[in-house]
Formats: structure tokens, sequence, C-alpha cells
């Protein structure tokens, strides 16, 4: 500090780095982009290890017997569900009532925006069936779940025969000290999202639930089962829950720890831990595993039933079973024992998990990246725009130099005026607005003029106003102020990059992967565009570098990083659902990722259009 | 006057609809005494509780041991209602001057007594009920001033605090049904409560001289699947792995109970049969049950001992509608706001009745009363009578106390808000992300009965029926206790309090400190210093008197 209270060293250090603004620039971008691509190299990372004392040291056997017995349940689940066409919820309140469990039903209805085609529902009524095990000599003030979707088709017909078995098998035991509730939830993640609004009393998404008549307190941590398959190769733990929110890094490590204890094969985002780190090969699947990972995470959605109970603080994931073509296989019996390790631990738990990391990335499942760690990497891209603010800022302030043909005029240097920052900041904002609400507005009034579906109306609309909104916002501020001056442009674009550096730092807190990504898109643009670099070339760029490009980018990307490359054509329709997936999660479960980008990226974005065609 | 005094032991068994089965143990000590003036022989009495009841001018003690909670859907009205965790409340004689002191020393005392941390309860979880805990005596005046309730419902309850509740018994665990109380069965089951009750009551119908009445109870459930192996076939000794061989010797009754009353096609049998019968209306139901005299010697038979079994024919259950019941959660989410919904359930088909409700909240969590909200029926439901005491921050809890009209088949809903307190850092737990207790709220109720209760309080009956007195024959006392509540309060990271402290001084040292300096101070160019030599040559051109360099 002492180097800026001296003004000929603050002068020299300012003169310094506007001088060099553009090298530093480049150079911080390229080493953040170096930084995030170490992040994955082993060397580079922790070993994951279990914080949490009480689930550490104390050891548990796991004894449940009954796979079998599970399977053949889960079979008779089938044939009653296909009986009833639905959830059989007779048959399951009788099973579980038969297994000493508190058995409740919850009924619930919710009507779609717009008909969800992936899924093929819009008006959506459904039952979740749960039961409660009371944990002996316990007063109903803590609890865990586990819970088995009721999905449509031969899907997880066992996941919830094991439950059953489970739960037979937990209730002759005496050692429980929170109540377990076992839940079989319809409608995947609209059912589980009923059941926990019921449970906590409280409505965010206008859905319609039956009250529930019976609870177990305060729940500490959840688990949901997915399983599809009588015999499984490995089993996959899914983390990324509602708006790219993790469950506390414990869960995860206890998962893997007991994969180890069992001999179970695991994997995180279904792709199996490798040794070779030293080889290329190897360092690219650790990228191409934490890539995956920071794909999913940005897309703030949900991505299985655990994801919901995030929200409410419960630490929550989802175990997959997957059955794949190698040869060695797993049976039931040895999943289920794994599932009632786990449970023992967590129901030795005193406190709530808190003791590990929330915020975190993983190269593999022993392999971890802190928030320590990756911070830096979105720090080096947020100093760029520190840096060209800092340097706008300098030529706002400091004189011009008279120019050599003494053409610097005087009305140049008065001060524009608020008008002329404020009327594209305010238009391009009611543009933003308009990309939120038109599309789910107007899609009537689309459906009855074009031959399209509800839900291609609403991305269709959508896809317009964005489009529309390149046209309106880069000439309306001469309709107020006159003539755009020199200054003018100047201090929009300082008011648009500071509000891009706090957009995209709040953003990063919260979901670093989508904060990322954005950042490694907007920066760049914000960087470079002023109203005199060559017009068509930069358009072009800028364009490519928008919103809706990254999302039609990371589409392919994703699908890259899935082995499951797409055409063009199929990957256009993927983009399209994509964007009708993104609307749905934020009015079924309130994802604040089209919000986001709807009503603040987009907006900040047009502003650095605005500048662009500035006149 | 000749000291009379008068021990009973008691056990009840019910067999329950869930399969699971209950005992209830009471033994009652009854000594007729003026205990006002200074007494020197208890007897049977236990001394050290005789003591304290002296000295702190005691007039009712009522103090209970819970773990577990009575899941009323499942097992209907317990004989005695306790809340998880401990419980004592206390009417004091209206000659102490000083409630508060008295209070806090009885406490320390109690908890000496029986092992517990009863001396956690202090001015933060002690309330003056103004209506709830009306004295269970004779009682020649209610004024709640001499009333103090106190729960802990945190407090775990172990051997270590039945060894202590055993000893208080004339017999000790030696001899009569005191042998069956052996620690490792009472505690594998699902549900263990065990109180002391002490009271003045009656000598006789005309009510001229008082006794002092020790009630101590123990209530115990044990689990179907996890106690029974899932067979429903219940024994005394698969329930406490003891036989009975004889009564208390110093007892002057000493009987066992069945609860026979669900057994009309007989759907179980009961070995040793018994012929002797018994009914008895309790909580508003005429019972019947078989009855073990265990002071005759032919209850024990041939083999000297005694072995009750139950066994079933056939198995059926289903859930039980009682009368009344309550529950309670918290509602919302976030660490700043929350809402604590209490329900309560009228299961009678076309009666209503009111019930009073009494909640005691920590201090911590601040109730906005604004909010206090009560339906029934989708209608507003407006309390006839509403006690409210707010709270004083680190000083005293909430109280609130209503009384509601319950409409018939209805759940009636109170809800209120509260916002989370930040505390201090030394102010939590050592565990502070397992949460912090709400008490359960108390719901005591005169509920309508469907035979005519029994006012006569001479008259000879089981002890398991005549605790709660009763004045009216239509209707008969109970009380609901909902589940305690677990609330997490915003909690720093204890976890590296160090770096913590060390980041924040040093962020504010010199981030804002240096930033704040270069903000506020203005800037001037300074004249550099002239060198030694050009200040000397100064020196000589001014002797000169020429202009200095």
């Amino acid at each position: 500090m002492g180097l800026l209270s001296d003004p000929n060293r603050r002068r020299a250090l300012i003169s310094l780095l506007t001088r060099l603004n553009a090298p530093i620039c480049a150079l911080c971008y390229f080493a953040a982009v170096c930084w995030f691509m170490g992040l994955a190299f082993e060397p580079f990372t922790l070993r994951t290890y279990m914080s949490e004392n009480a689930m550490g040291s104390t050891m548990v056997e796991e004894r449940f017997p009954s796979g079998e017995r599970a399977l053949a349940t889960g079979k008779e689940f089938a044939a009653h569900k296909k009986k009833v066409g639905g959830m059989p919820v007779d048959w399951l309140v009788k099973t579980m009532q038969a297994r000493g469990l508190e058995v409740f039903t919850q009924s619930f209805s919710r009507t779609l925006p717009f008909p969800d085609e992936n899924k093929e529902r819009y008006i959506v009524k459904g039952t979740n069936v749960y039961g409660i095990l009371r944990a002996p000599r316990a007063p109903r003030t803590e609890a865990l779940v586990l819970s088995a979707p009721c999905s449509p088709g031969d899907n997880n017909n066992q996941a919830v025969g094991l439950l059953l078995g489970l739960a037979h098998y937990f209730r002759s035991q005496v050692f429980w000290a929170k109540d377990i509730i076992f839940l079989v939830n319809e409608h995947d993640l609209i059912g589980m999202q009923a059941w926990l609004e019921s449970y906590h009393h409280t409505n965010t998404t206008g859905m319609d639930w039956s009250p529930l008549q019976g609870r177990g307190g305060s729940i500490q941590a959840a688990l949901s089962l997915e399983l599809s398959s009588d015999v499984i190769t490995s089993l996959d733990i899914i983390l990324e829950g509602l708006n790219g929110q993790l469950p506390n890094l414990d869960l995860a490590n206890l998962f893997y720890a007991f994969c180890q204890k069992i001999g179970v094969l695991c994997t995180i985002q279904g792709r199996l831990q490798r040794n070779d780190w030293d080889s290329v090969s190897g360092y690219s699947h650790a990228v191409q595993t934490m890539m995956l990972m920071v794909m999913k995470q940005a897309s703030g959605r949900p991505w299985g039933d655990h994801g919901l109970f995030l929200r409410y603080h419960i630490e929550a994931a989802t175990v997959k079973g997957i059955n794949s073509f190698r040869q060695y296989k797993t049976d039931v019996t040895t999943v289920g024992r794994l599932l009632e390790g786990m449970f023992r631990k967590l129901n030795n738990l005193l406190e709530r998990l808190h003791q590990s990391y929330f915020f975190y990335l993983m190269p593999s499942l022993s392999h971890f990246v802190s928030i320590g760690y990756y911070m830096p990497a979105f720090g080096l891209l947020a100093v760029i725009l520190l840096l060209r603010a800092l340097d706008l800022w300098v030529q706002l302030v400091s004189p011009p130099a008279i120019a050599a043909d003494g053409v610097g005029d005087i009305a140049q240097q008065s001060s524009p005026g608020v008008l002329s920052v404020l009327t594209p900041l305010v238009i391009s904002h009611l543009t933003g607005a308009a990309l939120y609400i038109l599309p789910t507005r107007f899609q009537e009034i689309a459906v009855e003029h074009f031959p399209v579906s509800e839900t291609e109306a609403v991305v269709l609309t959508a896809i317009a106003v964005y489009t529309a909104g390149l046209a309106l916002p880069h000439n309306t501020h001469r309709l107020l102020s006159g003539e755009g001056t020199e200054q003018g442009w100047r201090v929009l674009k300082l008011v648009a990059v500071l509000y891009l550096a706090v957009l995209l730092g709040c953003t990063a807190l919260i979901n670093f992967s989508l904060g990322f990504i954005l950042a490694l898109t907007l920066v760049p643009v914000a960087a470079f565009v002023t109203p005199h670099v060559p017009k068509t070339l930069s358009a072009v760029v800028l364009v490519i570098l928008s919103p809706a490009f990254t999302l039609l980018f990371s589409v392919f990307f994703f699908q890259e990083l899935e082995e499951m490359p797409v055409s063009f054509q199929d990957g256009w329709l993927l983009y399209l659902s994509v964007i009708s997936q993104g609307i749905l999660d934020h009015y079924l479960y309130g994802s604040l990722v089209y919000p986001l980008i709807a009503l603040m990226v987009y907006p900040c974005w047009l502003l650095f259009w605005n500048i662009l065609f500035w006149k | 006057p000749p000291i009379a005094y008068e021990f009973q032991e008691e056990l009840v068994i019910r067999p329950l609809h869930s399969g699971d089965i209950y005992a209830s143990f009471q033994f009652r000590t009854v000594w007729e005494t003026d205990f006002t003036r200074g007494i020197s022989h208890y007897r049977l009495f236990p001394k050290s509780l005789g003591q304290v009841i002296s000295k702190f001018s005691v007039r009712e003690l009522h103090i209970s041991f819970t773990q577990g909670y009575w899941r009323t859907m499942q097992w209907g009205q317990p004989y005695l209602p306790s809340p998880p965790g401990a419980e004592l409340w206390v009417w004091f004689q209206d000659t102490v001057t000083d409630v508060d002191a008295t209070w806090k020393e009885l406490t320390n005392v109690l908890s000496g007594i029986f092992c517990a941390s009863l001396n956690f309860i202090d001015s933060t979880n002690t309330v003056q009920p103004s209506a709830s805990f009306k004295p269970l005596g004779i009682a020649n005046g209610t004024d709640h001033r001499f009333l103090r309730y106190a729960t802990l419902p945190r407090e775990i309850v172990c051997t270590e605090n039945l060894t202590p509740w055993k000893k208080l018994l004339p017999c000790g665990s030696k001899a009569g049904l005191a042998v069956l109380l052996k620690s490792e069965k009472l505690f594998h089951s699902s549900f263990h409560s065990q109180a002391v009750h002490i009271r003045p009551v009656c000598q006789d119908e005309p009510c001229k001289t008082a006794s002092l009445e020790l009630r101590q109870t123990l209530n115990v459930v044990f689990d179907l699947h996890a106690s029974g192996q899932g067979k429903r076939e219940w024994s005394l000794f698969k329930m406490f792995s003891r036989t009975l061989t004889e009564a208390c010797p110093l007892a002057s009754s000493s009987k066992i109970y069945i609860d026979v009353t669900d057994n009309p096609q007989d759907q179980f049998e009961l070995s040793p049969a018994t012929h002797l019968l018994s009914q008895a209306v309790v909580l508003g139901d005429r019972r019947t049950f078989s009855v073990y005299d265990l002071t005759q010697q032919v209850t024990f038979g041939t083999v000297r001992s005694l072995n009750v079994l139950i066994r079933w024919k056939s198995t059926e259950g289903d859930m039980l509608r009682p009368l009344l019941h309550a529950e309670r959660y918290v509602a919302g989410y976030g660490l700043q706001t929350g809402e604590i919904h209490t329900l309560m359930y009228n299961n009678h088909p076309f009666r209503s009745f009111p019930v009073l409700l009494l909640d005691s909240v920590p201090w911590y969590l601040r109730l906005y009363v604004h909010t206090l909200t009560v339906t029934s029926k989708g209608k507003d439901n407006k309390p006839s009578y509403i006690h409210y005491q707010p709270s004083k921050d680190r000083m005293r809890p909430h109280l609130l106390e209503m009384l509601v009209q319950l409409p018939p088949h209805s759940v009636t809903e109170v809800t209120v808000q509260f916002e989370r307190a930040l505390l201090k850092w030394t102010e939590y737990t050592p565990d502070p992300n397992h949460g912090f207790y709400v008490g359960s709220s108390v719901v005591s109720a005169l509920v309508p009965s469907t035979v005519a209760m029994n006012t006569n309080i001479t008259k000879e009956q089981p002890l398991f029926s005549t605790f709660f007195p009763t004045k009216e024959e239509s209707s008969y006392f109970i009380r609901v206790y909902t589940e305690p509540l677990l609330v997490n309060l915003p909690t720093p990271d204890f976890s590296m309090p160090y770096n913590v402290i060390c980041l924040t001084c040093t962020v504010v040292a010199v981030g804002y400190g240096s930033l704040y300096n270069l903000l506020t101070r203005s800037f001037q160019v300074e004249e550099p210093n002239p060198g030694l030599a050009k200040r000397i040559a100064n020196v000589i051109r001014k002797m000169r008197g020429v202009p200095p360099l």
C-alpha cells in the first residue's frame, strides 16, 4: 500500500498497467485456462479423507442377507405396477405395514407450464408412499431418508425391491438412533418435490399436495437409489443437485470407503478411476471426469432425486447401479450390505455433516479439488475485468491529450449525461425481462398462429426474443441524448465491465462451474469490444461468444464428453430440448439458471453489443 | 398419634394393537403424617425424598425421565403421560418466600438424588404455567406463583437413573415386582419412562386429614420386531428375563393386571389361567383385567414361580384412532426464519371439547406472536384464553398458553413464525451443528368419556386408574405431549477458529486500514530535500548576498 500512497510510484504503476493492459489481460486469461486444466492433474489435487469422526473410526458390520428376497419383492412390485398401470399404492402400503413400518401416503398434482416432451407429461397426478421406521427410544427429532423412484416401464423395480428388503431387515435391528423414512416417489422429481415441500410445509413452486400425516423430525441425510438390473457391474454416485449445490464431501467419502471395504467397483460420472495419472490418457481421463462434473453443475438442474434435498440443507446423493458388459458382477445382497453400512454410519452421526467441504470438484472419486484451489482460476478471469475497468477509469479522468491536429474538441470532454448510460441499461434489461416472461405467456397465441406444439412455441419464442434483442438496443440511446460521444461509450463500458465482474463473482461463489463457463466466454467480449474495432468481424465474434451459443457449444461438448457425439441436426434438436428443460426446471423446482441468464447475463451481454454499435 | 404406612405394588400389562406390549409398574407409599412439621422417622418412606420435601417446603413434586416418544397413534393413551427427556414440576407451600432460589436449590439436590442433569434447569427453561398444571393432590390454593415447570428434552435416561430410582422402593429390587426391573431388558425397548410423583391426598371421605402419597411409576413398551423376534408371544421372562417368586413382604397389596378387554373371541390365551377378573374405568373406557394376586401363595403354583404367558392365535393389527393426539414440526428452510406448526386432532365423531395448549420456547427462537394463527377446518378458531409471557434474552423463555375448543372430527393447526437468534460464540453447545432442542408442547384436555367415570376416591381401585383426579362423571382428564423439536441455528464454523480469527484480523488491518488511509489522505508533491553540498553552497551564497541556487 506504500506503493499506492506515493503519487509518483502510483502514477508509474498505473501507467504500467494501462500501457501493458492488453498483454497482462491476455496473460491472465491464458493463466486461468492453464490453472483450470491443471486442477485435474493428480499431484495437484488432494486425496479424499473422512473428516467426520463419528463416521470415520467407528466400525460397523454389514450383515444384510436377503438380496434374493428383495429381488423377488421387486418382481412382485413390477407385476403390481403393470396391473395398476402406475404406482401400486395399496400393495406398497400393505407390504410396508407387514414389515412393521408406520405407513403414510401423499397425493399431489401439478400442471406443467407447458408439456414436457422428453417425459411426455403435462398434467401430473400421483401418490407418494412412505413408511417410517421409528427408532426405539428416540424422540422423533432426527431422521434419515432412503428413497427409490417408481419409474414407468421396467426401470427401478429392483431399487424398490431392495428398499423394501432393507426396510424389513432394518426393522429387526435395535441400534437405530434416528428414524428412517423409506420413500417411494412417483413421477421422479415432481413427486420428490411435492414430498419435500409438504414435509417442510413450504410452497415455492405452486404445486398442489396433501399434507403429510407422519414426520420424523429434521432430516439429517438422504440417499436415493436407482437400480434396474438384478446384478450390477459398478455403482455410480451422483452428487450434483439443484442450482449446482453439492452435498458435503463426507457423503461421497462414505460411499467410496464402503465401496473399497466391500469390494464394489465405484464410479463418478460413470467413469472408473485410473491409476496412470502420469500418462497422457490418464490425465485426459481425469480432465474429462472433472469437465463432466463442471458441465453438470453449471446446468443447475438436479441430476438425481437427491438434488432437491440440498435446498433444505439435507446432505443427499443418488446411488445408481450400472450394468455394463464387464465380467465381474455384483449381486443385490452386496449392494444391500453397502447401503446398510452407509446407513449405520449415518445413524452414528452426532451432528449434521459439516466437517468436510461443501464446494469441490472431483476429477476422480478418490481425489478432489477444494474451493481454495479452483477459485484462483476464476479470480484470474475476474482480474481482467478489473484491469479493463482501471484502464477505462484512467482514460476517463485524465485529460485527453490534445491531438496533434488540434481536433480534441471541448464538447467531447464534457461528461456524458446519466441518460446516455441509463437508457441502454434499462432497455437491455427490459429485453431480458421479455425473454424471461414472454415464452411461457405467449405459448397459446403462438400455437394458434403457427403450426407448432406448445413446447416448440416456448423454445422458439425464447430464441425469437433473444434474436430480436440484438436489433433493438444499439440505436435507442440516440433517441434520447443525441449522438453518442467518445466519453459516453467509455462510461457505459466501465459500468458494463463492473456489472459483469460483480455478476460473475456472485455466480461463481454460488455455482463455480456456471460462473467459470460464463466468464470464459464473456470476459474476452468485455475486454476487447469498443466502437472502433472492425464491425462485422467483431459482431460475429460477439454473437459466437453470447450466452446462447455458449449453451449450444456446451451441448455438443457434453455429448462429446459422454462419448455420445451427435450430428449437427440431432445436436440442434437436443439444444432446443435443453432450453425447454431449463425453463421447466425453473418453474418446477425453482432452478435459478434460466432467470439468471435471461434477467442478468443476457442484458449484460447486450450492453457490450450496444457498445460495438455505438455511433 | 400412631403413624400409618401403606405400600402397594402393581403391574399392568396391556397388549397393543401394533403387536407391541406395554408394561406399567406403579409403587405407591402412603404415609399418614403432617409432613410440614419436623420429621425424624421415615420407615417405608425414602428418607432422601422426605428430607427434601420438608426442607424445601414442597407441596407437590412430579418428576419424570423418559427415553423415547409415546406413539399415541399406535399405542393409544398411556396410563401416565410424560414427555421425552426429563420433566419436573413442583408446587411449593405458600410459606416459601423466595420461590426462585428454592427452586434452584431443589433442582440441584434432585440432580444428585437421581443422577440426572437437572442442574441444567435455570431461569432460561423454567416457566410458571397459569392453567395447564393444576395440583393433582388436595390443594387449597392454586396461585401459580408457587408453581415451577421445566423440561430438559435432551436428557438421556439410562441405568444410572434407574438405580437410584429403585433404591427408593421399600424392598429395593430384592423382592416383589421390582425384581423384574433389570436394566439390560428395560433399555432394550421402544419406550422407557420412569417417574416419581409426590402429592398430598385425602385419608378418608370427609378429607379432614391429609397424608403424603409417593408414587413411583415405570412404563416400558417392548417392540414386536426387535425384542419379540416378530413373534406375537409375550411372557414375563421374555420381557424382563426374570420370573416372579414372591410379593414384596412389606406390601399390603401386590397385583398383576392383564388387559383382556380386546380379547372377546379369545384371540390370545393366558397361562397360567386365572379366574380373578376385575373391571375398572380408565381413560374413559371400561376395561376388563385378569388379575394375579401375588400375596396369595396359590398364584405361584407348584413351581413356586410365576411366568405369565400371553400367546396369540391370530395376528391382526390396525391403526388406532385415539380421541386426541397432537404432533408438531418446524416448517420452512434456511437459517433465518421458520414456523412452528402444532396439530391437534380431535377424532371424536360428534363432540367438541376444549384443550389447553402450553408451549415453552427458548429465547433464541424469537417468536413473532403477531403471526400466531389457530385454524380448524379451514376457519379461524379464536382461543377463548391466551396467556403469553414474552421471552427475555438469556433470561427466560417464551410461555404461550391457550384454551382452544376443538371441533368434532377435526384437525386444529396452531402456527407461529420465529426468527433464529445469533448466539454469542461461548453460548453454543459443544455440538452446535446437532441443533438446539425445543421442549414438547403440552396439551391438557377434558375428553368426553363413553362411560361414567368414577368420582369416588375412597373406593378400592387399581392404582393405574386413580392418578388424575376425576371431578365429574362425563369426562376424563388426559395430557398429551408432542414431540420435541430440533432446530438448527446459524452456526459459525468452529472447526478452524484460528484461521478465521487470523484471516479476519489480517483483512481488516491490512486491507481496510490502508485503503481507508488512501481514500482519506490528500496527496501533495513535496519539494525534494536539497543535498548537503547544495545547502552549503546556499549558505555561502547567502553570505555573499546572491540568490540561492
